[in-house]
C-alpha cells in the first residue's frame, strides 16, 4: 500500500510516495504549462490550444466569474495553481501502480486549506481594514434582537468551521475513495484466493462494482479540485466585498 | 492475506486526522514553487499572448472598419464626379448648342453680306460699263457722225447733182415713209 520511506528523512516516517508524487505533480504541472505557454502564437498549436483551455477554464470559469470586476485577474495564479496541484495530485489515485491520491494523507490538505484561510482573512482586512471582521460576522438586515444568536454563528462558521470543512473536504473525499479501491482490489483478491468456486466467481460481481467505483473516484477526483478552488474564489470574493453581503 | 489485513489494521492506530508534519512541509514548499512559477511565468504569458490576440482580433475589425468607410467615402465621391461630370457635360453641350446657332446666324449673315456685296459690285460694274459703252458710243457716233457729214458735205462740194440727187431720195425716202404710213 505505501512505498517504504525512501530516505530515513525526518522524523516518523522518513520521504514517502506520498512527498515524491508531490513533487512530481509541481514538475508535471509547471513542464506542461511553460512549454504551453512558451511558444505562444496568435493562432495556437494543439499543445498551446490545450494550455489555454486548462487556463481559461480556471480563468474565466472560476476566477472571472466568481470575483467578477477588474481585479480577478490578481487572484488567476493563486486559483489556478490550487486547481491544478490538487487536480494532478488527485489524478495519481486513478493511475494503476501510483494510486495514491496525494490528499489522502491529510496534511496536504491542511496545508492548502490554511493557505486559502490566510489569504482570504489577509485581503478582508487590506480592503476594509479591520472593521473587515464586523461585515464578516455581522450580518446586514438582521433584527437587532436575533443578532445574539447570528453573531456567534458566523463566526464558528466564517472563522472556525470553514478552514476545518474545506480541508477535511478533500483530505475524506480522496481518503474514502483510496479506501474503496483498496478494499475492492484486497476483496477481489481474497474472493479468487478461495477454494469454493461459487465465492470465486463472485469475485466478478466484486470487479464490476470497484470498475463502477473506479469511474465514479475519477470523476470525485476532478470534482474535488474544482470544488476546493471555487470555494477559494467564493471566499476570496466575501472577503474582497465584504461590505455588500 | 489475512495477516496483512490484520496488519494494516493494527496500523491503523494512527489517527488519520493527525498529519504527518513533513508531509505538510512538503505540499507547503511544493505548493510554494508551482504558485511562484505560475505567477511567474505561466500566468502572464497566458495574459500576454490574449491580450495580443484580442488586439488582433480589434485591431482586424478596426481596419476591416476603416477600410468599409474608405470604400464608402470612394463611393461618395465617385458618385458625387459622375454626377459633376454630367453636369458638365450638360453645360458643355448647351454652350456648344448655343455656339453652333451663333456661328450659323453669323454665317447666314455674312453669306447675306456677301451676296448683297457681290451684287451691288455686278451692279456697279454693269453700270460702269454701259456707262463706257454710252460713252464710247458718243464718241464713235460723233466721229460717225462727222465723216458722214464731212462726207455729204465733201460730196456736195464737189458734185451738185449728186447731192441734189441724195437729198432727193431722202425726200423720197421720208415721202414713202409718210405715204406707206398714210396708207
Amino acid at each position: 500500500m505505501h512505498l517504504p520511506a525512501i530516505l530515513p528523512w525526518g522524523a516518523a516516517e522518513g520521504f514517502s510516495k506520498q512527498m515524491l508524487l508531490v513533487i512530481l505533480s509541481v514538475v508535471i504541472i509547471a513542464t506542461f504549462f511553460v512549454i504551453a505557454a512558451r511558444k505562444q502564437q496568435l493562432v495556437p498549436g494543439k499543445l498551446q490550444y490545450a494550455g489555454e483551455a486548462a487556463y481559461g477554464f480556471v480563468r474565466n470559469g472560476i476566477a472571472k466569474d466568481i470575483i467578477g470586476g477588474k481585479d480577478f485577474i490578481k487572484y488567476v495564479p493563486l486559483l489556478f495553481s490550487l486547481f491544478f496541484f490538487i487536480l494532478v495530485n488527485n489524478i495519481y489515485g486513478a493511475i494503476p501502480v501510483i494510486q495514491l491520491p496525494s490528499f489522502s494523507h491529510v496534511g496536504g490538505a491542511y496545508v492548502l486549506a490554511g493557505i486559502v484561510y490566510v489569504t482570504w482573512i489577509v485581503i478582508g482586512i487590506k480592503k476594509n481594514g479591520l472593521k473587515y471582521f464586523k461585515l464578516a460576522t455581522v450580518p446586514s438586515g438582521v433584527p437587532i434582537y436575533i443578532l445574539p444568536i447570528v453573531i456567534p454563528i458566523e463566526i464558528i462558521s466564517n472563522f472556525l468551521v470553514r478552514p476545518v470543512t474545506h480541508s477535511l473536504r478533500l483530505f475524506a473525499t480522496m481518503l474514502a475513495g483510496h479506501l474503496i479501491v483498496m478494499i475492492a482490489g484486497s476483496g477481489i483478491e481474497f474472493l479468487v484466493m478461495q477454494e469454493n468456486v461459487l465465492l470465486k466467481g463472485a469475485s466478478v460481481l466484486v470487479l464490476a462494482g470497484s470498475l463502477a467505483m473506479y469511474m465514479l473516484e475519477a470523476l470525485i477526483m476532478a470534482l474535488q479540485a474544482y470544488v476546493f478552488t471555487l470555494l477559494t474564489a467564493i471566499y476570496i470574493e466575501g472577503a474582497l466585498h465584504a461590505d455588500s453581503h | 492475506m489475512k495477516q496483512l489485513i490484520i496488519s494494516a489494521a493494527t496500523e491503523g492506530d494512527t489517527n488519520p486526522l493527525v498529519p504527518n508534519i513533513w508531509e505538510m512541509f512538503v505540499v507547503l514548499v511544493g505548493f510554494a514553487v508551482l504558485l511562484f512559477i505560475v505567477t511567474k511565468y505561466v500566468v502572464p504569458m497566458f495574459e500576454k499572448n490574449f491580450a495580443e490576440r484580442a488586439e488582433a482580433i480589434e485591431g482586424g475589425i478596426a481596419k476591416a472598419e476603416k477600410a468599409q468607410a474608405e470604400a464608402s467615402a470612394a463611393l461618395e465621391e465617385y458618385k458625387q464626379q459622375l454626377t459633376d461630370a454630367r453636369t458638365e457635360a450638360n453645360r458643355i453641350r448647351e454652350e456648344a448648342r448655343g455656339e453652333g446657332a451663333q456661328i450659323l446666324a453669323d454665317l447666314k449673315e455674312k453669306a447675306a453680306a456677301e451676296s448683297a456685296r457681290i451684287t451691288a459690285q455686278a451692279h456697279a460694274q454693269i453700270e460702269s460699263e454701259r456707262q463706257a459703252a454710252v460713252v464710247s458710243l458718243r464718241a464713235e457716233v460723233g466721229t460717225l457722225a462727222t465723216t458722214l457729214a464731212g462726207r455729204i458735205v465733201g460730196e456736195a462740194l464737189t458734185d451738185d447733182a449728186r447731192s441734189a440727187r441724195v437729198v432727193d431720195r431722202f425726200l423720197a425716202d421720208l415721202e414713202n415713209q409718210n405715204a406707206g404710213a398714210a396708207k
